[in-house]
């Protein structure tokens, strides 16, 4: 009787895909934006073979055997793949919990007769499929943070521009918290810049970060030496009174780096020490 | 042995690095460059690194050195043409260089040596006249 779980399965496959569809289907947060009714249906029946095809007697209580190897693969794929199309968390966890409800009702069914069977069945099947369950949601957060992963590296590459506001004064706003990491990546990019511009005047404008702690303030102080090396100015800009505070308390010596409240005022230093001037055009009927 | 060629220009002293430096080339140039300053009164020097691309400690130190050399010979001295790479793994080693100017390309660096003789000079004039003036 038990050595017929696996055939019995695979005989019924046909009518468990069909439940588990409509299992599926009947789901009130099915997203069929997201997916059409017929690519679910491939993905299940991919699934569905590769779990049936997997299953007998020894592995049905052995999770991590190798026959289910590549339920696994499938399993994270689609997994991974939901995860970057943007179904939530309930979605691709109903995909996988109603394949349970499917398998159980045609196991009810078919082994009504031998109780002691149906129970030893149930409670392996049980377990097989919370695994499943559980590596839907590993693979699913993987995906998730992947994304997540990949936006971070986007931001911290958009995060630092380098502006010629003027010729041979250049400008880097700073949005966003000063690690190690950003620090490299901004110091590279600034003094690059220079290099490509001939610049000789770096305004760094630190008014859109949000903290300023005494590892910060040596980032920053780095790169003021740096560009020093190089053979330009530097100017620290937008620092907000909070900051000056903070950088007090902290007994951090800024004194021999020019800073200045906010960009416009940096700018004009800037001017100064090229011996610019900005002036008004006088009108014509004043002359 | 290998030398560094250091060329006079007027009141200046011009050295070009543009093979990799190793140290006893290193501390030559620190010789070489301190009796040239003696001989010739230079008011400046000039060093172009900008074919530099490794540089570790002692040759930071080399450079600080010639600079402070320099300075007590009454002479400027200024680092030009310094890459990205190298002013980024001199920071990270903690030498900034001090007593050491520096500026982009040649040209910036000769405009600034100008500058501070110049200045000098100005402030040495003055100081003439005053006197002149209270005798």
């Amino acid at each position: 009787m038990k050595q017929d779980i696996s055939k019995l399965l695979q005989k019924k496959k046909k009518s468990i895909l069909e439940d588990w569809m409509h299992l599926q289907l009947a789901d009130a947060g099915l997203r069929e934006d997201l997916m059409s009714n017929d690519e679910l249906r491939e993905q299940s029946a991919e699934l569905l073979d590769s779990l049936l095809k997997g299953i007998n007697d020894k592995t049905i209580n052995d999770f991590n055997s190798d026959e289910f190897a590549p339920v696994y693969e499938i399993l994270s794929g689609i997994s991974i793949s939901r995860a970057r199309q943007g179904f939530s968390p309930r979605e691709t966890g109903i995909f996988v919990f109603s394949l349970k409800d499917a398998l159980l009702k045609t196991i009810v069914t078919e082994l009504s007769n031998d109780q002691g069977a149906l129970l030893e069945t149930i409670v392996s099947v049980n377990k097989l499929l919370d695994n499943l369950g559980i590596v839907t949601f590993e693979t699913f957060i993987k995906g998730r943070e992947e994304v997540i992963l990949r936006q971070t590296d986007e931001i911290a590459e958009i995060s630092t521009p380098v502006i010629q506001v003027w010729d041979g004064i250049l400008a880097l706003p700073i949005i966003g918290t000063l690690d190690s990491a950003r620090t490299q990546v901004v110091m590279e990019n600034l003094l690059q810049h220079i290099v490509e511009t001939g610049s000789t005047i770096a305004i760094l404008d630190i008014s859109g970060v949000p903290a300023v702690d005494s590892l910060v303030a040596q980032h920053i102080i780095k790169t003021v030496a740096a560009t020093r090396l190089m053979g330009a100015e530097c100017i620290i800009s937008g620092i907000r009174p909070e900051i000056a505070q903070t950088v007090v308390h902290l007994g951090i010596d800024l004194s021999n780096i020019v800073t200045k409240a906010s960009l416009a005022s940096a700018l004009k230093h800037a001017f100064a020490m090229l011996r610019l001037d900005v002036k008004r055009i006088q009108k014509e009927k004043e002359k | 042995m290998d030398r560094i060629p250091i060329l006079r220009m007027g009141k200046f002293l011009l050295v070009t690095i543009q093979i990799d430096l190793y140290d006893r080339l290193a501390t030559n140039l620190e010789t070489d460059l301190v009796y040239m300053v003696n001989k010739t009164g230079a008011r400046g020097v000039l060093i172009d690194i900008s074919a530099l691309s490794i540089v570790d400690s002692f040759m930071g130190r080399i450079l600080g050195n010639i600079g402070s050399m320099a300075r007590i010979m009454d002479a400027e001295t200024v680092v030009v043409g310094m890459q990205p790479a190298v002013a980024i793994t001199l920071v990270e080693l903690g030498l900034e260089l001090k007593g050491v100017h520096t500026a982009l390309n040649v040209e910036k660096g000769m405009e600034l040596l100008q500058k501070k003789i110049n200045g000098l000079d100005d402030e040495e004039d003055e100081i003439a006249a005053n006197e002149d003036s209270t005798d």
